[in-house]
């Protein structure tokens, strides 16, 4: 609760400094300003990890975003290591990367041979600023039909919202590398440890047009291959429920996030609605010279408030449940495909010993196909015992991160709904008073 | 100039404002006196300047000069007044005693706001209107009404007298032909009475002795002058001229000048402190005006001394004297308009201010009978206040309930019950149903309208017809929206019903209370939007509308013009709003659809969830959601039925307001109409006269006879008209008031409720998320 209060507060803050910024009508020219989030106290980072995952607080790598500048498309994040490891040069330590870097780390974690008995941890989504931009154009569409009044709220609300969307950014790309650095193995990898650390624009190319169309295609043949695979027989009872259950789970949590985008979008309306309606309210007073007037001011001024809570609950809603799931879409998906990397092996194998058969049969290369056997297994082996354990722990890191952020938003929800009792009560006393 | 500082007034917000207002009313006061001068006495207007100069000696500015404080601009008003008024008074008894009636008190009323806008036609009006009560007086008030128009009143006065047609004198006609329909000697003896009478009250105060040498004989003067000189020929003029010169000077451009000057001490000691000083009147002021007024007042008679002639000073004296004796009232009445809304308050002033100005002449030294107008605007206030309990009090209770469903396919209908309690005598029995169709309910509207829309009242209108959810309702689909549909209506068929009998005018009528009692009901004609008596209605409408845009009124009264204003800004803002509530409405039943589709969704993904106590958890929170979907649909309903019905009523009600001051205007127009007929046939009268026709003659003279009696039976009409309009604006206002804030609550209540839910449920889900292991 009070963690929660001083929240608001930081948040109040980079609000101010967003507005101060976003003096311009253009949006995407006060994009230019700086988020202080290293105003934010401890308790806020705390809350920023705990978006969707839970980490275990091993304090030998301690990664983080403190600021970040958000220039028209691109972000800049400045992300911050502190650690007690040797293999960094430095303790302490500061380098500016964006987001395209992050793909770049993700990928190379993801084609890294060894790590595929891993669940990668999902890449942060690309920042989507285009939800706000697009109110904003219609904001500026819309002026000549609103009072000053009554767009400057509407601004200042859309403002809040750009810089929710803004520090929800800071938070993934936040939450991908501390994800990273809390794994035992992804922890040491080279490629993470040179993004921490070299100090100088890590400038990854971006994937040139054949490159894109070969990851398309690469994903084609993914699928087609899943499908293929699907019809060999599962050797190990564990993974064969994990699949089924992560099937499942998957297109389940998938709908259940568009769901929850949705409710919560319409939530936002209706706080919009507000400020229209407290707007409207207001010049109605003004217009008023009976004794209503003071009621239509309380009124319009208790619907100023209220959409300010009914904006919170909608933007906790998004922060806490629709963020949820939509991480562990993405999580399931990792999990998915560390299934079907593990199948891909167990194909593999198969056809090693297949080929192994047909060997001994002809007599012919039968070391050479021995030895292949040998490694398919090898790798199989090893893609199993490691995707238990990932998929093990990826359960339990699930089940905790739900039970928290479910806490949470109840505890949110009550207070919001508190909060919104007590400014009806008062304004109905006042009402009745008079 | 003066319209555009008229404009600029609005109705002051009391009593924040308390502070500018005297400005304010100081202002318009000068105004008016300036006006008065040009009225009455043409002459005198030179005399202005000098007042001015005079009181520019005293106080820096010429703007500052004319400020004034009100309770010294009411206590100036009160024997001015009764100056103006009591000669009349006298004359005619009855206009006095039925001065205490409401039709008159708001008649009174009305020439005080009108006189901002248009002072010379207010001044003429004044008196005008003050008789328009008693017949006697109607006719001698009836050309100085018309007086308003320049040019008309030029006509006027040629046939009322022979004086020249020199346009000095034409005002001052307006006593004359008074004069000469009335026997000349009562006229002066009203005067002469209250300088008999001032004395005697005055009399207890000894400084109030000396100036009543002075003014006596001005009055002796003045009078005989003033009544006199009209029928003189051309050349008395001059010589009335030169007379007034002198008795002027002292009785109305210094006393005028004390008057302002006065007033605006007390103005400056409150509000400009230091531009008082600057005017260097203000030394010993210190104390709080309303506090301590007596002393302000003599002290400011004091302080006025040295600057100020003799006379003056002797005069600002009585002034004191005068506040002492009236202070009570004044500021009785000050404390009981408080209590009342603003316009009506602002009326009052400039009702108080206006005469003060008209009779400047012998208003310091008539003060017997000053009081007088005083209790009768406290005598209104009480009558207000009355009239306002007894509306709380109406012992009628209506409500309409089971609305159902009679008949089959296109002919269905819904009836509903209208019951009826009440206390009043005048039903048969205390308690009474009756069933009753839509279109019998349009029906009631539609002969409440005809019947007294014309007079100016607001008739509240029935909820609009809906062909799209009749339709629906009678194809018989049982769904949420078709009942959703009957409540409303239902619920707005109640609300219109109980506006309709809150009304204590509509009340009275016979057909609604045919409505409410009468057990076979004569099925009401011509309420169907699509019969050819709809047609004819739409194009009586269209007319109404195109002769609505053609005339130009010239709106004398800025009460009329302002609340005119206000309603239709008030409109715009009410429509807006409503499309905004509609699409809050529209927002949050998508919310509930989506809250829905997200709990079935968790439903599911709870279900497929291996974790026992995170899938039991999941579940529960698909059963929250599903709640709140429930809490989503009820906040839409009642955001729904208590606000956006609320604002829908309005708009409709809003449409009524506009329809009452559209029928002033006809009035208005009708009246006009009537004027330039009557115009019309004098000059057919003037020009037979001049051919010496005297066989047309009479014939022509009957016309005008009979034109001057419609003229006054429509201005008659239209001071009817606007009375009532006003009342009923106001009246309206009060029932939005109580209404809006009534709903209001009502809303919030209902916000507060589903919040109060809102944490119940999520409290009872906070342990299950918890029990997560």
């Amino acid at each position: 609760m009070r963690q929660e209060e001083q929240n608001g507060g930081c948040f109040q803050k980079i609000a101010n400094i967003a507005r101060l910024a976003a003096q311009h009508d253009d949006l995407q020219r006060c994009c230019t300003f700086i988020i202080m989030t290293s105003t934010l106290d401890d308790s806020e980072k705390e809350k920023a990890r705990s978006v969707s995952v839970d980490l275990n607080n091993d304090a030998s790598l301690l990664i983080d975003i403190p600021d970040a500048l958000c220039e028209r498309d691109k972000v800049k994040f400045t992300v911050h290591t502190k650690t007690t490891l040797s293999s960094f040069q430095k303790p302490d330590f500061s380098v500016p990367r964006q987001h395209e870097d992050f793909i770049w780390l993700h990928d190379a974690l993801v084609e890294t041979e060894d790590y595929a008995g891993l669940i990668i941890p999902p890449a942060p989504p690309k920042p989507d600023f285009e939800s706000p931009r697009e109110k904003m154009h219609k904001l500026g569409e819309g002026e000549a039909t609103m009072t000053k009044e009554e767009y400057t709220k509407m601004k200042q609300e859309l403002e809040a919202e750009y810089l929710a969307v803004f520090k929800k950014t800071v938070q993934v790309h936040e939450v991908f590398l501390q994800r990273l650095s809390s794994h035992p193995i992804l922890s040491k990898d080279r490629n993470f440890q040179i993004f921490l650390e070299y100090d100088q624009d890590l400038s990854v190319r971006r994937k040139n047009a054949k490159e894109t169309f070969g990851s398309f295609f690469k994903n084609m043949v993914k699928s087609a291959d899943e499908v293929i695979i699907s019809g060999i027989k599962e050797v190990d009872d564990f993974f064969e429920q994990e699949k089924t259950f992560l099937l499942d789970y998957s297109s389940k949590i998938k709908d259940s996030t568009a769901r929850a985008e949705k409710m919560t979008r319409s939530h936002k309306n209706v706080a919009d609605d507000y400020i229209h309606i407290s707007a409207t309210l207001n010049s109605l007073s003004v217009d008023d010279n009976t004794a209503l007037k003071k009621h239509l001011e309380k009124f319009a001024d208790l619907f100023e408030k209220l959409r300010k809570v009914e904006g919170r609950v909608a933007s906790d809603e998004e922060l806490k449940l629709t963020e949820l799931f939509r991480y562990y879409m993405l999580d399931i998906q990792a999990a998915k495909d560390l299934l079907y990397r593990r199948a891909r092996a167990l194909a593999d194998y198969e056809n090693s010993n297949k080929a192994l058969d047909k060997a001994r049969l002809k007599s012919k290369d039968i070391t050479q196909a021995e030895e292949h056997q040998q490694q398919c297994l090898q790798k199989f082996d090893k893609l199993s015992e490691s995707g238990k354990r990932e998929l093990t722990s990826f359960k339990g890191r699930r089940v905790v991160a739900f039970r928290k952020n479910l806490i949470e938003m109840s505890e949110l929800e009550i207070k919001h709904a508190k909060n919104n009792m007590a400014l009806l009560q008062g304004c109905i006393e006042l009402l009745k008073s008079n | 100039m003066k319209m555009a500082t008229s404009s600029e007034r609005s109705p002051p917000p009391f009593p924040e404002d308390l502070e500018p207002e005297p400005d304010e009313v100081g202002d318009q006061d000068s105004d008016d006196g300036e006006d008065i001068f040009l009225g009455t006495d043409n002459p005198l207007e030179i005399k202005m300047d000098p007042s001015l100069s005079v009181s520019d000696i005293t106080s820096s500015t010429k703007p500052l000069s004319e400020a004034s404080s009100p309770p010294v601009m009411d206590l100036l008003s009160e024997p001015a007044s009764e100056a103006s008024s009591a000669p009349m008074v006298d004359l005619l008894m009855e206009p006095a005693s039925e001065g205490s009636s409401a039709p008159m008190v708001d008649i009174l009323s009305e020439p005080a706001s009108e006189a901002s806008s248009a002072p010379m036609v207010d001044l003429l009006m004044e008196p005008a209107s003050e008789g328009s009560s008693a017949p006697m007086v109607d006719l001698l008030m009836e050309p100085a009404s018309e007086a308003s128009s320049a040019p008309m009143m030029n006509l006027l006065m040629e046939p009322a007298s022979e004086a020249s047609s020199a346009p000095m004198m034409n005002l001052l006609m307006e006593p004359a032909s008074d004069d000469l329909k009335e026997p000349p000697k009562p006229d002066i003896d009203p005067l002469a009475d209250i300088i008999n009478d001032t004395p005697l009250s005055e009399g207890k105060t000894p400084v109030a002795a000396m100036p009543q040498e002075p003014p006596s004989d001005l009055f002796d003067d003045e009078p005989s002058e003033l009544f006199a000189e009209p029928r003189q020929s051309n050349t008395a003029k001059q010589q009335q001229t030169s007379i007034f010169d002198e008795p002027d000077e002292d009785l109305f451009s210094e006393p005028l000048g004390e008057a302002s000057k006065k007033p605006q001490n007390d103005f400056f000691k409150e509000a400009l402190a230091p531009v008082a000083k600057a005017s260097n009147v203000c030394g010993p002021l210190s104390d709080n005006y309303n506090e301590h007024p007596t002393d302000i007042f003599t002290e400011e008679a004091i302080t006025t001394l040295p600057s100020a002639v003799s006379t003056v000073s002797v005069n600002s004296k009585t002034n004191g004297v005068h506040s002492d004796e009236e202070e009570p009232d004044i500021f009785a009445e000050a404390t009981v308009e408080l209590s009342l809304d603003s316009p009506r308050n602002d009326r009052k002033k400039k009702e108080a201010a206006k005469p003060s100005a008209s009779a400047s002449a012998p208003a310091p030294s008539v003060s017997a009978s000053a009081s007088k107008p005083q209790p009768k605007t406290l005598e209104e206030v009480q009558y207000i206040t009355l009239e306002e309990e007894v509306e709380d009090k109406f012992e009628l209770n209506i409500s309409i309930t089971n609305p159902e469903k009679v008949g089959d396919g296109m002919n269905a209908y819904m009836a509903y019950k209208v019951s009826t309690q009440t206390t009043l005598p005048m039903f048969r029995s205390k308690t009474f149903t009756v069933r009753r169709r839509f279109s019998d309910f349009l029906g009631l509207y539609e002969k409440l309208s005809d019947k007294h829309t014309l007079n100016g009242y607001i008739v509240p209108p029935p909820p609009e017809k809906s062909i799209m959810g009749m339709t629906k309702v009678k194809v018989g689909k049982e769904d949420n929206s078709s009942a959703e549909f009957v409540e409303r209506r239902r619920a707005a068929l109640e609300r219109y019903l109980q506006r309709v009998v809150f009304h204590p005018s509509l009340l009275q009528d016979p057909d609604v209370r045919e409505f409410l009692e009468r057990d076979d009901m004569p099925r009401a004609h011509n309420t169907q939007a699509l019969s050819g008596a709809g047609f004819l209605k739409m194009i009586n409408r269209a007319t109404d509308s195109l002769s609505k845009m053609t005339i130009k009124m010239n709106e004398s009264d800025v009460w009329f013009e302002e609340k005119l204003q206000e309603v239709e800004a008030e409109d715009q803002q009410l429509r807006k709003l409503h499309i905004m509530v509609d699409s809050l409405v529209g927002h949050r039943k998508e919310l509930s659809v989506n809250t829905g589709g997200f709990a079935k969704s968790v439903a599911m993904l709870g279900s497929s969830e291996d974790n026992t106590a995170l899938s039991r958890a999941l579940s529960q929170l698909a059963e929250v959601e599903d709640k709140m979907e429930q809490l989503h649909q009820e906040q839409a309903a009642s955001d729904s039925f208590c606000f956006a019905e609320l604002l829908a009523d309005y708009i409709r009600l809003l449409g009524s307001v506009r329809a009452s001051f559209d029928q002033r205007m006809k009035t208005w127009q009708r009246w006009q109409d009537a004027q330039n007929m009557l115009q019309k046939k004098r000059e057919t009268e003037a020009k037979l006269l001049w051919a010496n026709k005297p066989d047309k003659l009479q014939q022509a003279k009957d016309d005008i006879t009979e034109w001057e009696a419609k003229v006054t039976q429509y201005e008659r009409d239209f001071d009817r008209v606007s009375a009532t309009v006003r009342k009923e604006v106001l009246r309206f206002e009060k029932e939005k008031a109580r209404d809006f804030k009534k709903q209001i609550i009502k809303y919030l209540e209902s916000l507060l409720q589903s919040q109060q839910q809102l944490i119940k449920y999520w409290e009872a889900f906070l342990p299950e998320a918890k029990a997560i292991a």
